[in-house]
């Protein structure tokens, strides 16, 4: 692409949307130089960044400049040479704006991956051509199917070292795509490249020319970020309450919030949870301008024709589509803190916008990421574990099934004490739907992978 | 922000329920407005009539719109402001009817409580009236407007951060942030920074502020100037210390990508005097803000996480 053509796309703001994405990968499977190399051929990379990367490589005695160093920021792990915290790097064609959730593959894999996969639309699993399909990649793709990332993308990397040859790549695609089938993963593109020598990042290979598919950076750029809001239930947890009570605005009360799902109108019939009030959409302010429709993800405040008792927490749903609200909740878990979380344990649970106490129930099970394989009843769940939990909650939420709505059915459990957050909370069975058919023939018992 | 499905951009996805890049990144600041005039008690927005202040004050009035913004402004001010950006914060707090605080850096160095430094850079002293308007105020919640790709170090900022008691960021200690639910739980004596422009580029916050029409002070659209050399960047002559003997004024055509200090903001050579021409410039830089404008992140490697480490932004 001509500078000029990047500039009139970029200053033409309207025309470009947001893809939000995680990477993940092993140590070594080069996922900084991946990054690095987005970064820099997508020419994200300005003179005095690059600049500075290239001293600090000279420094250490490196002759080219070490992308990875990009991307590491922090004092420690410069020193150390490793990539401790999820960090976001920021990118943008004249397409599409990128925000690239970038997640360490070291030692706290789990939830730093959970971390980046719950707000990613796409996720990049990283895996070595020489190595093929190994432990960590089944993790990765087990922690997507999890979290419900809608598109994953399989980057098997050094085909340089490999000769470039297509058996090894079409094995390990083939390999990995029923894998991550078997677990609901919605949408797989594999593509092979190499990041040292930026075969399939971003400009088209010409050692492979087997492979007709996208670079990774075309994929990125093309893959549909906008589901239909309108298939979704509408869900709009109360934010903040505006009542301005000025001599301008006497009466006017609205209610504040991010439309969690589906679409809202003037007119719908509405339930307020969970105290169960009825009432209508007499008005939609989109952030200072009367609409007659909203659809998530807009901020918006929202008036009714009557005038409810409502307050930050509450739910409003169209009537027809309105959840059932409960105080016994089953969800899938991620342990974050490092200290551990026990049955008896009393919990914050914070649900959209209303955060309520809790008592951990039950910890019936505990999922083996590798094999995917459940241990009964552990006792505690450890940091980056993932298992099944109960909960008694003091107060009904209105929550849905993390299956259907990622915003909704997500939770976190926090530390009354200190405040710490302990857990990443998803309501409902563990993976999608194609999993429930795909219990391995050695997991004979009961309910296979709903752990 | 469009007013129905219906009505879509050109070059917009498919969908009559796409948003554009802005207004994604509007939605998300507003919430993150929101969910801390929810849950803290004395929140305040740190303003220092730079671009990113701007714009996030900017996103507050329209997240409480037709009410008004339910927090006030703090100010920092080093002593060694522009005049126009101090003309701007005021005129701003009044069209408002907001409340604001000043920290001064001067008060402090004449009680003798902080000392000059030898290169007259006074931006690493904001720190402690900083950290002493939100000890003396009791502010629990501190919006201020960095953004992740500013810097290596803030690319490792939450949108919600815990600050200790002394202020302090401890990389290693942050909070796992998932989904969009933000914790702001806190004891007694810390209180949380909030960036809700987190995920915005220098460029999200130049398109943003041509589609809002936000006015800025002048010194940011190109404008003759005198201005002299130093450390490689054009700074403005003043009575905090430039020039030097060996130090010539000229007058020049330049523009701030960045406003802050004077003693460590430098100018760049421009002439861009409209907001289309700005975007232009800086679509098409092959610098960053910072690498242009900043002499205080060019001290040390580490510069920015080192002050961050000790209450700074």
């Amino acid at each position: 692409m001509s500078t000029t053509n990047a500039v009139e796309g970029i200053v033409d703001a309207g025309a470009t949307s947001l893809l939000r994405f995680a990477t993940a990968g092993s140590v070594d499977d080069g996922k900084s130089t991946l990054v690095g190399r987005l970064l820099h051929d997508s020419k994200s990379v300005l003179a005095d960044q690059l600049e500075a990367v290239e001293h600090a490589s000279r420094n250490r005695g490196q002759e080219a400049p070490d992308l990875a160093l990009l991307t590491d920021g922090l004092r420690a792990e410069r020193e150390q040479g490793i990539t401790i915290d999820v960090a976001y790097r920021y990118f943008a064609t004249p397409r599409r704006r990128f925000i690239l959730a970038d997640t360490p593959g070291h030692v706290q894999y789990t939830r730093n991956m959970v971390t980046g996969a719950s707000t990613a639309e796409l996720a990049v699993v990283l895996v070595d051509a020489r190595n093929g399909v190994v432990e960590q990649t089944r993790r990765h793709a087990a922690v997507a199917a999890l979290l419900r990332v809608p598109h994953v993308v399989l980057a098997v990397n050094k085909m340089d070292l490999v000769d470039y040859a297509e058996p090894v790549f079409a094995a390990i695609a083939e390999e990995f795509t029923t894998y991550a089938a078997s677990l609901g993963v919605p949408e797989i593109t594999a593509i092979p490249i190499s990041a040292l020598a930026g075969d399939n990042v971003v400009t088209p290979s010409p050692n492979m020319d087997w492979y007709g598919g996208p670079t990774v950076l075309e994929h990125l750029e093309t893959v549909p970020v906008v589901a239909d809001p309108s298939d979704d239930p509408g869900r709009f947890p109360v934010q903040y309450v505006i009542r301005p009570q000025t001599a301008q605005h006497p009466d006017y009360r609205g209610y504040a919030g991010q439309i969690a799902s589906g679409v809202l109108r003037v007119g719908d019939a509405v339930t307020v949870l969970p105290s169960g009030r009825t009432s209508t959409i007499e008005a939609i302010d989109a952030l200072g301008q009367g609409v007659d429709v909203a659809w998530a993800p807009q901020s918006v405040t929202v008036r009714l024709a009557d005038d409810v008792d409502i307050s930050r927490g509450d739910l409003i749903a169209p009537t027809a589509s309105a959840p059932a609200t409960s105080q016994d909740i089953e969800a899938t878990i991620c342990h974050v803190a490092d200290r551990p979380l026990t049955v008896g344990q009393r919990v914050l649970l914070k649900h959209t916008t209303r955060t309520v106490k809790a008592i951990v129930k039950e910890i019936p099970s505990r999922l083996t990421l590798d094999d995917l394989s459940q241990h009964p009843e552990p006792g505690e769940l450890v940091a980056n574990d993932i298992g099944r939990i109960t909960l008694r909650t003091a107060e009904p939420l209105a929550l849905d099934a993390y299956a259907a709505s990622r915003r909704t059915g997500s939770f976190l459990l926090i530390d009354p004490a200190d405040g710490t957050t302990l857990t990443a909370g998803m309501a409902g069975t563990a993976f999608a739907e194609a999993a429930a058919d795909a219990t391995p023939a050695t997991e004979a018992d009961d309910d296979g992978w709903d752990f | 922000m469009t007013t129905a499905p219906v009505e879509t951009g050109p070059g917009r996805e498919d969908s009559p329920y796409a948003l554009s890049h802005l207004d994604a990144l509007e939605s998300e600041a507003v919430h993150i407005f929101r969910e801390v005039a929810g849950e803290f008690e004395r929140p305040v927005i740190l303003f220092s009539g730079g671009k990113d202040s701007i714009v996030m004050l900017h996103l507050a009035l329209k997240a409480f719109a037709p009410a008004p913004v339910p927090f006030s402004l703090l100010h920092v001010d080093t002593g060694h402001n522009f005049p126009e950006v101090l003309d701007y914060r005021d005129r701003t707090v009044e069209r408002h009817g907001l409340r604001l605080h000043v920290a001064s850096v001067q008060d402090f160095i004449d009680r003798g409580e902080l000392r000059e430094r030898p290169d007259g850079t006074r931006n690493p002293l904001q720190t402690v009236p900083l950290l002493d308007a939100i000890e003396k105020n009791r502010f629990d919640a501190v919006f201020g407007g960095g953004r992740r790709d500013e810097e290596k170090a803030r690319a490792k900022e939450r949108v919600f951060s815990l600050r200790d008691e002394f202020g302090g960021w401890d990389p290693r200690r942050q909070r796992p942030e998932l989904w969009q639910l933000y914790n702001g739980k806190h004891s007694p004596g810390e209180h949380v920074r909030v960036f809700p422009l987190s995920n915005w580029t220098e460029l999200d916050v130049w398109q943003y502020i041509a589609r809002e029409k936000i006015e800025l002070p002048a010194i940011y659209y190109a404008h003759e100037r005198e201005v002299f050399a130093r450390g490689g960047m054009w700074l403005a002559p003043g009575q905090w210390g430039g020039p030097k003997d060996d130090e010539r004024a000229e007058t020049r055509k330049v523009r701030y990508r960045t406003v802050g200090d004077m003693s460590c903001t430098g100018a760049v050579d421009s002439d861009a005097d409209t907001i289309e021409a700005v975007i232009a410039e800086i679509a098409a830089s092959r610098l960053t803000e910072r690498g242009a404008t900043r002499a205080d992140d060019k001290l040390s490697e580490a510069a920015m996480e080192d002050r961050k480490r000790e209450g700074y932004f």
